[in-house]
């Protein structure tokens, strides 16, 4: 899917910084040669399923199924990932791949936290150095994640520039790592950024639906009708795809974040709203003024709150293998309270935005069809602020 | 082949660095004009990005400074435009990647020439993807300039033979910012360019005192300021000005 320069289609590249160049390609060329090493793929296979507790769980969601009175869901259970979301998966084969290299010390982003948590978490574990950059905005919404990273030894640097949110997490993280880059890896958390992340984190979060194709035929002997996920950079959501793709039945839905609605300017959904721009290492998607300027973002999800899209998706949406829906605050705040209410489940609020897409195509789906929808982290990391958006004074 | 080279015929050049708009381009104006009756032999004028990722705080300070302030590309192009009358050295844009092809590759070069803009520097633009505006660069003789970098190590022979206007070499890891010490070897990067070019280099970041300047000077072809120019502004604004002619005087002395 991509050709040897990290292009999907007219997307992805490699915009960035003479300074970092030598280093990605030394990325480039580590990964080209471990992702086809036997021993890396037993360690990073044992360290997936005796560590992180893979393969996650594909559960029948009949309660909800027979609510809903149409199409059969499946939810894929990442929240019952280690750390709690699919952002482990990436973190554990970023980290190995660093460690490979002689990496010392990693360096990531994060918006809602579990991409900084998950990276922590694999630096203790790994005995490597770690600092997580967090826009000032994301570490009050998440505060909870921000005590987390430093329990498990992790530094937290609170972003204060620009709209302290991701996007300004990630630029941070990009000029940090252009002041040490010898010892330090940047392990990003989506898949975005300059080649080859955004192949890499693909490669890695692949194994989602590498077990939900397996789960399916075992469960129902076919493949499913569609399989929905959220959309901010989007790793969850190519996750959940990739090996589907080639499976034209199937229908890719990612579901991004409206925010208060993509008629306002308080909206994140990148590819409902934005145009082609370069930012961050890549050509995609991005929400933008005429002059190039990005945007400032909004969504009540501080994971989904990102003004691009990983350049995959982009491309995906170019060739129209995948639908991009936008998913307002209220749907998903919506859908969090019901999928809590009705399976006993908390989703993370990012993931609540393709429970709320499902919770609309459902119904009117016959009763045979299948629905897969990606839960890619849980919920708890969310309840006070949610708690907030429906004027309880709750803090953590 | 732009004027460029023009920039390098009275001994070592002296580059500084304005982002325009910062606080007003009726400053921005005064600040040029102040640095070329100084001395200065080439004008690198920032359009602001509102994310500009290869900066340190100094210049994302003026790049803030200046989109608050409202300015947009059109307005800077009319102010060029404006500043051509009076202002005869060579000057480059520098900018994003993203201000160029948001605007439209072809409209934004094409007007580059128009305005006798020299060259185009893009720091989010490295070797391997200069395809996506140089075409149009050439067929407007408007010089795509490369960056090479304490990192680059290798490639420095490669981006050398294909540079244009002059090379930037970058003095030091990380983002732009005014250093203490620069520590890196460019004597050895300067040697290689020069075995693979007779394209003029200056080097920057981190530059910010005449002694530190006639050092890095004597290394190449000249020096490259900008954070502590920047600086003069976020600090007297609109009287900004005549400090920066001071300063230029003094910093053009010191490497001629």
């Amino acid at each position: 899917m991509t050709n040897p320069k990290g292009r999907f289609g007219i997307h992805g590249g490699q915009y960035i910084p003479e300074t970092l160049m030598n280093a990605v390609l030394e990325l480039e060329e580590a990964y080209n040669y471990y992702k086809n090493d036997p021993e890396f793929d037993r360690e990073l296979t044992e360290l997936l399923n005796e560590y992180a507790g893979r393969p996650s769980r594909l559960y029948y969601a009949e309660k909800m199924t027979k609510d809903l009175g149409g199409g059969k869901i499946y939810l894929k259970r990442e929240d019952l990932n280690h750390t709690g979301a699919h952002k482990i998966n990436n973190v554990l084969g970023q980290a190995l791949l660093a460690k490979k290299m002689g990496k010392t010390r990693l360096i990531a982003e994060t918006g809602a936290g579990q991409h900084g948590v998950a990276t922590a978490t694999a630096a203790a574990l790994m005995g490597m150095e770690c600092v997580v950059f967090m826009g000032e905005e994301d570490t009050i919404r998440q505060a909870l994640n921000v005590y987390r990273m430093r329990l498990l030894g992790a530094e937290v640097i609170s972003v204060k520039t620009g709209t302290a949110t991701l996007k300004d997490a990630v630029s941070e993280a990009m000029r940090a790592w252009t002041s040490r880059i010898a010892d330090t890896h940047y392990c990003l958390g989506s898949v975005m950024g300059p080649h080859p992340f955004p192949t890499i984190v693909r490669d890695f979060q692949a194994v989602i639906s590498k077990e939900i194709k397996e789960q399916i035929l075992q469960k129902e002997s076919r493949l499913p009708d569609a399989v929905i996920a959220c959309v901010g950079g989007g790793s969850n959501a190519i996750g959940s795809f990739y090996h589907f793709i080639e499976d034209q039945g199937v229908r890719l839905i990612g579901c991004e974040a409206a925010g208060r609605g993509i008629d306002t300017f308080e909206t994140a959904a990148t590819i409902n709203t934005g145009r082609v721009g370069i930012f961050h290492g890549m050509k995609s998607y991005f929400c933008q003024d005429q002059y190039g300027q990005i945007a400032p973002v909004y969504s009540i999800s501080a994971g989904l709150d990102y003004p691009g899209v990983g350049p995959e998706h982009a491309y995906l949406h170019d060739i129209g293998r995948a639908e991009y829906v936008p998913v307002t605050d209220d749907e998903a705040v919506n859908a969090f309270e019901y999928l809590a209410k009705t399976e006993g489940i908390i989703p993370a609020i990012e993931s609540a935005h393709a429970v709320a897409h499902a919770m609309k195509i459902a119904p009117a789906m016959e009763k045979d069809k299948i629905i897969v929808i990606t839960i890619s982290g849980r919920g708890d990391k969310d309840c006070a602020a949610i708690a907030r958006y429906r004027g309880e004074d709750l803090h953590e | 082949m732009s004027n460029i080279r023009k920039a390098f015929e009275n001994g070592k050049a002296f580059i500084p660095f304005i982002t325009c708009g910062d606080p007003d381009l009726e400053t921005t104006a005064a600040a040029v004009k102040a640095a070329v009756e100084n001395g200065a032999d080439l004008i690198e004028l920032g359009i602001p990005f509102s994310d500009p990722t290869a900066e340190g705080p100094v210049i994302q300070g003026a790049n803030l400074r200046a989109l608050n302030g409202g300015v947009t590309t059109d307005q800077i192009f009319a102010f060029v435009q404006e500043l051509r009358r009076d202002v005869k050295v060579p000057m480059v844009f520098m900018t994003y990647a993203n201000v160029v092809f948001s605007y439209g590759a072809e409209k934004f070069i094409s007007t580059c020439k128009d305005l006798e803009i020299d060259g185009l520097i893009l720091p989010d633009l490295p070797f391997e993807e200069k395809e996506e505006f140089h075409p149009l660069c050439k067929r407007y003789g408007v010089d795509l300039v490369s960056l090479i970098a304490p990192t680059s190590g290798s490639r420095i022979a490669m981006i050398a033979k294909e540079a244009e206007g002059f090379l930037y070499i970058v003095s030091s890891l990380g983002v732009t910012g005014m250093r203490s010490e620069i520590k890196t070897d460019l004597a050895s990067i300067v040697q290689v360019v020069r075995e693979n070019t007779i394209v003029p280099c200056a080097i920057g970041f981190g530059i910010s005192a005449p002694e530190q300047a006639k050092k890095m000077a004597d290394l190449s072809d000249g020096a490259i300021v900008g954070s502590a120019i920047v600086k003069l502004l976020e600090k007297h604004g609109k009287d900004a000005p005549k400090y920066i002619g001071a300063f230029v005087k003094s910093m053009k002395n010191a490497i001629r």
